[in-house]
């Protein structure tokens, strides 16, 4: 079953393609890495995964359902968004793990907030610190938490651990590999990082220039047959 | 004072005229232009005083009323381009302040309805409706501008547009409220208002100015809070999609 599946689908910002004619599919399930080098419209793809953005062109299927039959909360909150910043509002760590909560007029109780916390490696003694004070990890982490808040179908992580170093980097790496196993989430990712692209993906999408290039196993990475893929990786292991 | 008299008042042009030339500000023609237009503005809206004020007819008031709300619409509009429809925005909000001001006012006798009275305190609370636009539409579009990854991230988590931007409303309609509430705290003991000296040098009771100044500075505040409030509801839409996205300035 597809997660999410793409016909056609092109963006245009004033008369600029940012993405051209994708076709394609997310596995349900599964964890899809988007690679590719800056440009390419990567993030803009994940944008219209989660409606911040809308296509210009073409069809895009949630779930089997057509983009147009959700609303663009019910959208935001079935397939959630971890951005590349982790943009924190003002407030503590508590105020913005709520923040899903908070907006549908619900209260997020402590138990639960301690919960996520720790399923995301974090003591539950940061509740209330004030969120801005947080480490690159640490906010990385909330971020996730609070994305996981709205329990979405699909996760989508937009460069999550580009900020930070190995040893946090490779304990969200494992974290994000354990909610996909245990909780059935399907993940789309971009990462910078082939080898973090080739260690957690199922699938891979590579883009190049607004087009997706090619998509298929991990594989296609380590033995590219397609030239431009094998330019790509070729200058990003290099 | 004879006009004789009121041209020796040119001596307040000539010193920033030959400031400006001394440290080459390059201000002269500026300084000029504002001059000119300053007098030619003043003795044209006196003129027109003196014939409304003769005339004291409601239609003469209404035409002046209209006037200074299309000029302070037009003037203010240049800073919310960005806003769809912020014309109109601008009409309602400034047509609404003058409407309510003016409606306690004359409704509950506070004044005479006579031109002499409902113009220079319309000319008032226009005028500072359209300053308190300004001022609002500054603060609004810093504070989107500053703060578009919040913004996005409220609208990511499911939020709609008015939770998504409720923090950046809210601090511009305080920027636009607090100058008023401060200028009141202070009121008279730094500054003695516009119209109250006015009223004083023509020689009016100190006492009788001073409660006509109070009428005003109680009626600026609600006037502060009706534009800004009133123009941040009615503007925020704007600057989403129906799709419930951030409307980025291209």
């Amino acid at each position: 079953m597809h997660a999410i599946s793409f016909q056609d689908v092109s963006y245009e910002v004033t008369q600029k393609k940012i993405l051209s004619q994708i076709t394609g599919h997310f596995t349900k399930g599964r964890i899809t890495t988007l690679v590719g080098p800056s440009g390419a419209g990567k993030t803009t793809l994940l944008k219209l995964c989660n409606g911040l953005l809308t296509p210009t062109t073409g069809q895009i299927h949630i779930l089997n359902r057509a983009y147009e039959e959700y609303s663009p909360p019910d959208l935001r909150t079935t397939v959630g968004i971890a951005l590349q910043a982790a943009p924190m509002i003002r407030g503590t760590v508590y105020d913005n793990l709520a923040l899903p909560l908070t907006l549908k007029k619900q209260t997020l109780p402590p138990q639960k907030a301690a919960h996520y916390l720790e399923a995301v490696g974090l003591s539950k003694d940061i509740c209330q610190q004030d969120a801005r004070d947080l480490s690159g990890g640490q906010r990385q982490r909330v971020s996730i938490a609070r994305t996981l808040i709205n329990e979405p179908a699909i996760l989508l992580l937009d460069e999550i651990t580009s900020a930070l170093d190995q040893a946090a980097a490779d304990s969200i790496e494992k974290l994000i590999m354990q909610l996909n196993q245990q909780h059935d989430v399907t993940v789309i990712w971009i990462t910078h990082n082939l080898e973090q692209a080739l260690r957690v993906s199922d699938e891979v999408w590579v883009m190049i220039d607004g087009k997706l290039i090619q998509q298929g196993t991990p594989a296609i990475l380590q033995q590219p047959t397609h030239q431009q893929v094998q330019q790509f990786t070729e200058g990003a292991l290099r | 004072m004879s006009y004789f008299t009121l041209s020796l008042t040119l001596f307040f042009i000539l010193i920033p005229l030959v400031l400006s030339k001394t440290l080459r500000l390059d201000l002269e023609r500026d300084v000029l232009v504002a001059t000119v237009r300053a007098i030619v503005q003043l003795l044209l809206v006196g003129y027109i005083l003196t014939f409304v004020f003769e005339g004291n007819h409601p239609l003469y008031m209404l035409i002046m009323i209209i006037i200074m709300i299309t000029t302070a619409v037009l003037n203010a509009r240049k800073k919310g381009q960005h806003i769809k429809g912020i014309t109109w925005k601008l009409a309602v909000t400034i047509t609404t302040v003058e409407v309510v001001t003016q409606g306690i006012l004359l409704g509950f006798k506070i004044v005479p309805a006579t031109a002499q009275y409902v113009i220079p305190i319309s000319g008032m609370m226009i005028g500072n409706a359209m300053v308190l636009s300004i001022l609002f539409l500054n603060r609004f579009a810093a504070e989107v501008d500053a703060h578009q990854d919040e913004i996005e991230l409220i609208l990511s988590l499911g939020g709609t547009p008015k939770q998504a931007i409720h923090h950046q409303l809210i601090q511009a309609i305080k920027a636009g409220v607090s100058p008023t509430i401060e200028s009141q705290k202070t009121i008279g003991l730094v500054q003695l208002p516009g119209m109250m000296s006015g009223q004083i040098i023509g020689g009016a009771d100190p006492m009788q100015a001073v409660q006509f100044q109070i009428l005003i500075i109680f009626a600026l505040l609600t006037n502060a809070a009706i534009s800004s409030i009133m123009l941040g509801f009615l503007s925020y839409p704007a600057l989403f999609t129906k799709q419930m996205q951030l409307l980025k300035e291209q």
